[in-house]
């Protein structure tokens, strides 16, 4: 299961720059809003689906090295934040879902 | 010479494509077209018959060639001239009768950006080149640029490569009884808008310097928890510092103040003081001072309440693990 399958399989909206997402295979995710939990507990390579949407995000999965982040219930980062990812290379995912179904959705495709 | 798929021009190109072309226009402005021209091409002369052009096409896999008369350009000939030709079965006429009288042409020193609006204006498929006096000096495709634009890229992309190898054998040539390299980052309090960048900075010279990636990742976890907790809970900001050898890297982050009440307390997991506008951007979990610890191999907490706070932290190189003495460079020259 590749990225750019997640993103149609999950109705995702791409909020930063467009990439070979076809050639991405997260390994595994992670689910969490506090910072340092997703520090422990995510993976290399895997994704993170979380409610916050503001810059910190970027950092961490820059630092982490995560396939994408998919932020739920529809919440918006500002420009800046966006930006930021774009220059990190952090791909940032959106899904009007709440994290328990996205998180769902993902465990059926296979992702765990 | 065969036709390659000119650069895009279409207006309907994505953000990463866009992101591509900007370092490739900038070459198209940096890059003359005497650089990526075929020089010296084969001519011809208005007199010689079609049949030549034919068999000169063949034998050197050409599709085009400038008309030269005493070194000055009066033509071109295509293949497209050729196919007029060979449809009448008129091989025996010469040159002038098919080929392209007072040709479009580029100067050799201009820009390669000149030659592409010359292409998309004038649809011809290749160029002549001619030096400030008009003298014919090179033949240009659309070919060549992506050909050269390419090499240009690959010479981008080398540099980095050297960047990356010569960090790696930073300590090799240095002799010194104890040679490190220190970072210093300067961190201000409540400054979430750059929280993360010092710990990026630390991660990417350490993978530049030849650390595996484990320990830049252990490295940038420890010194993103200590960076942030120098944004959430101080009040003058603080200090990291990075002292990075060849077999250890010590991380020493100091601020002066306002303190740890109780040390102990602190290190418990899920413990926190964290404000509740701090926590509802994620931070203050309580974990920041447990995930460094399980990150680092020696972690020293020292803190006097109304003067400050100091964290060492150490991690340890294994041999086959040392950075700046090229040991990163080795295995990449092995898998290779």
């Amino acid at each position: 299961m590749n990225l750019e399958q997640i993103i149609q399989s999950l109705d995702l909206k791409l909020l930063t720059e467009q990439k070979p997402f076809h050639e991405i295979q997260p390994t595994t995710g992670y689910a969490a809003d506090l910072l340092s939990c997703v520090m422990t507990g995510a993976s290399r390579g895997g994704l993170w689906v979380t409610l916050q949407a503001h810059s910190n995000i970027v950092a961490v999965a820059a630092l982490l090295e995560l396939s994408a982040i998919i932020i739920t219930e529809g919440a918006q980062p500002d420009e800046a934040t966006i930006q930021k990812a774009n220059d990190e290379g952090v791909t940032l995912l959106s899904s009007q879902q709440d994290t328990y179904r996205v998180v769902g959705r993902l465990w059926e495709l296979g992702i765990r | 010479m065969t036709e390659q798929t000119p650069l895009r021009k279409s207006s309907l190109i994505s953000d990463q494509e866009a992101e591509n072309i900007t370092r490739v226009e900038e070459l198209a402005y940096e890059i003359k077209v005497q650089e990526v021209m075929t020089p010296n091409p084969i001519t011809m002369t208005a007199s010689m018959k079609m049949q030549e052009v034919l068999e000169q096409f063949r034998v050197a896999r050409i599709s085009g060639a400038p008309i030269v008369e005493e070194g000055q350009l009066i033509g071109i000939i295509s293949i497209e001239d050729l196919i007029r030709c060979l449809i009448k079965s008129d091989l025996e006429a010469e040159i002038q009768k098919y080929m392209t009288r007072n040709p479009f042409t580029v100067k050799g020193d201009d820009p390669v950006v000149e030659a592409l609006k010359m292409f998309v204006s004038t649809k011809v498929g290749r160029l002549p080149v001619v030096n400030k006096e008009g003298l014919l000096i090179g033949i240009l495709t659309k070919g060549d640029i992506t050909r050269g634009l390419l090499k240009a890229l690959q010479q981008d992309y080398q540099t980095e490569e050297v960047r990356r190898y010569r960090a790696s054998h930073l300590f090799e040539d240095i002799e010194s009884e104890r040679t490190s390299l220190i970072l210093r980052y300067n961190i201000k309090a409540g400054d979430f808008t750059h929280g993360g960048e010092a710990s990026s900075k630390i991660k990417r010279a350490l993978s530049r310097m030849g650390a595996s990636p484990q320990i830049a990742r252990r490295c940038g976890i420890a010194t993103y928890e200590a960076e942030m907790n120098l944004i959430i809970h101080t009040t003058e900001g603080g200090v990291i510092r990075v002292e990075i050898e060849p077999h250890q890297i010590s991380i020493d982050v100091y601020d002066s103040g306002p303190g740890i009440k109780d040390v102990e307390l602190a290190m418990k997991p899920g413990y926190s003081t964290a404000s509740e506008k701090v926590r509802e951007l994620g931070f203050g979990a309580g974990m920041g001072l447990v995930n460094i610890s399980r990150c680092v191999d020696i972690m020293k907490l020292e803190s006097v309440w109304g003067k400050g706070t100091r964290l060492r932290m150490k991690i340890f190189l294994k041999k086959e693990d040392t950075v700046g003495e090229g040991h990163a460079a080795k295995s990449l020259e092995e898998k290779r």
